[in-house]
C-alpha cells in the first residue's frame, strides 16, 4: 500500500476520535460504570426479577415474529424490486424507506389508530377475535413496522447481481422454478437475506417509540424492556434501570458481532463464488 | 438472450407475487401514512390549522428546529471528518473506527438516554459539578442535542463512506501536486465529488433528529411548553386524549419524512446508485 500524499489525516482521525468519544464512549461507559455500582448479587436479582425477566421475553418473542413476518414480506418486496419491472414501482421502492424516515412515535400513534377497535384495521380484525391494538400482537406490529427496509435493503442488491446463467443452467439440467429457487438463488442470497434479518431483529429488540403507544404497556403481558428502564428511572430507581438498560446494551452488541460474523462469511462466499 | 425465462418470470407468478407484495404494502406502510392525514384532518382544515397553532405546539415546533439547526451541522461535520479519515488514509484499527461510527445505530434509543443521564444528570459523573457552576444540561436544551447527537451521529458518514471510498484519492493528490492546500482541496475536489450523497445523508440526518423521541423523552424531561420536542408533543397530546390534535403534530413530521424520501428520489435520479443500501 503506497501512502497517500493527502493531508489532514491526523486532523481528521483526531476530530472522529475525541467526537466520538465524548459522545458515545463516554455515556456508554457511565451506563456501565454506574449499573456496576450495583454489585453483581444485587445486579442479578434486578434483571431476574420476575418483571425483568418477563419484559425481556415479550421483547424477544415479539422481536422474533416481527422477524418472522419482515422474513417473508421483505423477501418478497425485495424480489419484486430486483426482479421485475412495472408500473409503480419506483414509487413502491421509494414506500419501502418509509418506516425509516417517519419518526417512531408517528408510526406508533399512527398504527394505534389503524389497529383499535374502531380503526379501519380493528374494525375487521376485532369481530374475528383477533386483537392488536393493546395486545403482544400490537408491539409485534410496530417491531414489524418500523423494521421491514432491513431485509430489503440487505437483500434487493445481492439479488440484482445474481447472475442469470447459474439458474439457466439449474433450469437446462431439468430443475423445476421450486427446486432452482432452493437450490440455487437461496443458497445465493441467504447470507445477506441472514444479516438483514439480524439487523431487523436488533432493530426490534431496542425499539421503543412505536411500540408503547399501541402495547397498552400491562406489566407481565405487554411491558417491553426498554419501557421497563424508562418506568424504573420515573420512579428513580436509577441502578435498576441502569442495570436493565445494560442486558439491553449487551444484546445489542451480541447482535452487532453476529450481524459482522455473517457478513465477513458473506464476502468469503462471495468471493469463492467468483 | 436468454433461452429460458428465469424463475418467476412467468406471467401468472409475476403477477400474484407483485399483487401480493403491493397489497401488504398498502396494509403495513400506505395505511398507516394515510390515517395520519386522515385523523388530523377528519374534523376539517380550519380545526386542523387550530391544533397546529396552539401555543404549546407550535413552541415544540420551534424547539425541534432549533435543536435540528445545532445538531445537524455538527453531526455533517462529523460525518465528513469521519469519512475522510476511513476513505482516504490508510490505518490500524480501520474495523474498529467504522465499527464504533456505527454504534449508535444499534443501540437502543432509550439505552442511550439512560447512558446520558448517568453522564449528566444528578445522579451522573457531571452532574453535581455542572449543578455548582449553574450549568443546566439535563432536562433541558443541551440534553436534547447531545441525545439527537447520539442517535443520528452515524447516519452522513454511513452515506458518503461508500462513495469516497469508490472513489479513491486520484483527483485530491493531483489538486494537492498542483499546489492546493488540504482545506482548498476538501473544498474543491472532495465534497463536490461527493455532493448528492451528502446532502441526503443531511436530509436524513435532519429528519432523524427532528424525529427523535426514545432518546429525547430520557433526557429532556417533557415540561410543557419547555422541553417538549414536536415527537414528545405528539405523545402528551396522545394521552390527554387529544387525538386530533396529536395527529397534527404528527402530519408535519410526516411531511418531513415524505420530503426526506423525495430528496432521496431526487439525488438517486441525478446520481444513480449513490443512495444506496442506508437501512443496512
Amino acid at each position: 500500500m503506497s501512502r497517500t500524499v493527502l493531508p489532514g489525516f491526523r486532523l481528521a482521525l483526531g476530530c472522529t476520535l475525541a467526537y466520538l468519544g465524548v459522545i458515545v464512549l463516554l455515556p456508554l461507559t457511565a451506563l456501565v460504570w454506574q449499573s456496576a455500582g450495583l454489585g453483581w448479587t444485587q445486579f442479578v436479582a434486578v434483571v431476574t426479577s420476575p418483571r425483568a425477566l418477563a419484559s425481556f421475553r415479550i421483547t424477544v418473542l415479539a422481536a422474533l415474529g416481527a422477524t418472522a413476518f419482515n422474513a417473508v414480506f421483505g423477501l418478497g418486496l425485495a424480489w419484486v424490486l430486483a426482479r421485475y419491472e412495472f408500473p409503480g414501482k419506483r414509487l413502491l421502492d421509494a414506500l419501502v424507506d418509509v418506516p425509516f424516515a417517519l419518526p417512531t412515535a408517528v408510526a406508533g400513534v399512527a398504527l394505534t389508530a389503524l389497529f383499535a377497535a374502531n380503526g379501519w384495521y380493528g374494525q375487521l380484525l376485532e369481530p374475528l377475535g383477533i386483537k392488536v391494538a393493546y395486545a403482544p400482537l400490537g408491539i409485534m406490529a410496530a417491531m414489524a413496522f418500523t423494521s421491514v427496509p432491513f431485509v430489503v435493503r440487505s437483500v434487493q442488491p445481492v439479488l440484482e447481481d445474481l447472475s442469470e446463467e447459474t439458474e439457466e443452467a439449474a433450469a437446462t439440467l431439468g430443475a423445476g422454478p421450486l427446486r432452482t429457487f432452493m437450490s440455487v438463488v437461496f443458497p445465493a442470497i441467504f447470507p445477506a437475506f441472514l444479516a438483514g434479518c439480524s439487523l431487523a431483529f436488533a432493530r426490534s429488540l431496542g425499539e421503543f417509540g412505536a411500540v408503547i403507544f399501541i402495547a397498552g404497556n400491562q406489566p407481565f403481558r405487554t411491558e417491553i424492556a426498554a419501557l421497563l428502564v424508562f418506568i424504573r428511572l420515573e420512579e428513580y430507581d436509577y441502578q435498576s434501570a441502569a442495570a436493565i438498560a445494560v442486558v439491553m446494551l449487551a444484546a445489542a452488541f451480541a447482535m452487532l458481532l453476529v450481524v459482522n460474523a455473517i457478513q465477513l462469511w458473506h464476502l468469503r462466499y462471495m468471493r469463492e463464488g467468483d | 438472450m436468454a433461452a429460458r425465462p428465469r424463475i418467476g418470470d412467468g406471467p401468472v407468478a409475476k403477477t400474484v407475487v407483485i399483487g401480493l407484495v403491493t397489497l401488504a404494502t398498502l396494509f403495513m406502510i400506505i395505511g398507516p401514512l394515510a390515517v395520519i392525514f386522515y385523523e388530523a384532518l377528519k374534523l376539517g382544515l380550519a380545526t386542523y390549522l387550530t391544533n397546529l397553532s396552539t401555543p404549546d405546539t407550535r413552541h415544540a415546533i420551534w424547539l425541534t428546529v432549533a435543536t435540528a439547526l445545532v445538531a445537524v451541522p455538527i453531526n455533517t461535520a462529523f460525518g465528513i471528518a469521519a469519512a475522510y479519515a476511513i476513505a482516504k488514509f490508510e490505518f490500524r484499527g480501520k474495523g474498529l473506527l467504522t465499527a464504533l461510527v456505527e454504534l449508535p445505530f444499534s443501540i437502543s434509543p432509550i439505552v442511550a438516554g439512560v447512558a446520558y443521564l448517568f453522564v449528566y444528570g444528578g445522579q451522573g459523573w457531571f452532574g453535581p459539578l455542572l449543578q455548582d457552576a449553574g450549568i443546566k444540561v439535563m432536562f433541558a436544551y443541551p440534553a436534547i442535542v447531545l441525545a439527537s447527537l447520539f442517535v443520528t451521529a452515524p447516519f452522513v458518514a454511513r452515506e458518503i463512506l461508500p462513495l469516497m471510498q469508490a472513489q479513491g484519492n486520484h483527483e485530491e493528490e493531483a489538486a494537492i501536486s498542483l499546489g492546493a492546500s488540504g482545506w482548498r482541496t476538501l473544498w474543491s475536489v472532495t465534497l463536490p465529488n461527493i455532493r448528492w450523497a451528502l446532502l441526503y445523508g443531511i436530509v436524513l440526518t435532519n429528519a432523524r433528529v427532528m424525529g427523535e423521541f426514545g432518546a429525547v423523552s430520557v433526557v429532556s424531561g417533557s415540561i410543557r411548553g419547555v422541553t417538549n420536542t414536536l415527537p414528545l408533543q405528539i405523545e402528551l397530546l396522545y394521552q390527554d386524549y387529544n387525538a386530533a390534535g396529536a395527529f397534527a403534530a404528527a402530519t408535519v413530521l410526516a411531511g418531513i419524512a415524505l420530503l426526506t424520501i423525495l430528496a432521496k428520489l431526487v439525488v438517486e435520479w441525478i446520481e444513480p446508485g449513490c443512495s444506496r443500501g442506508e437501512a443496512g
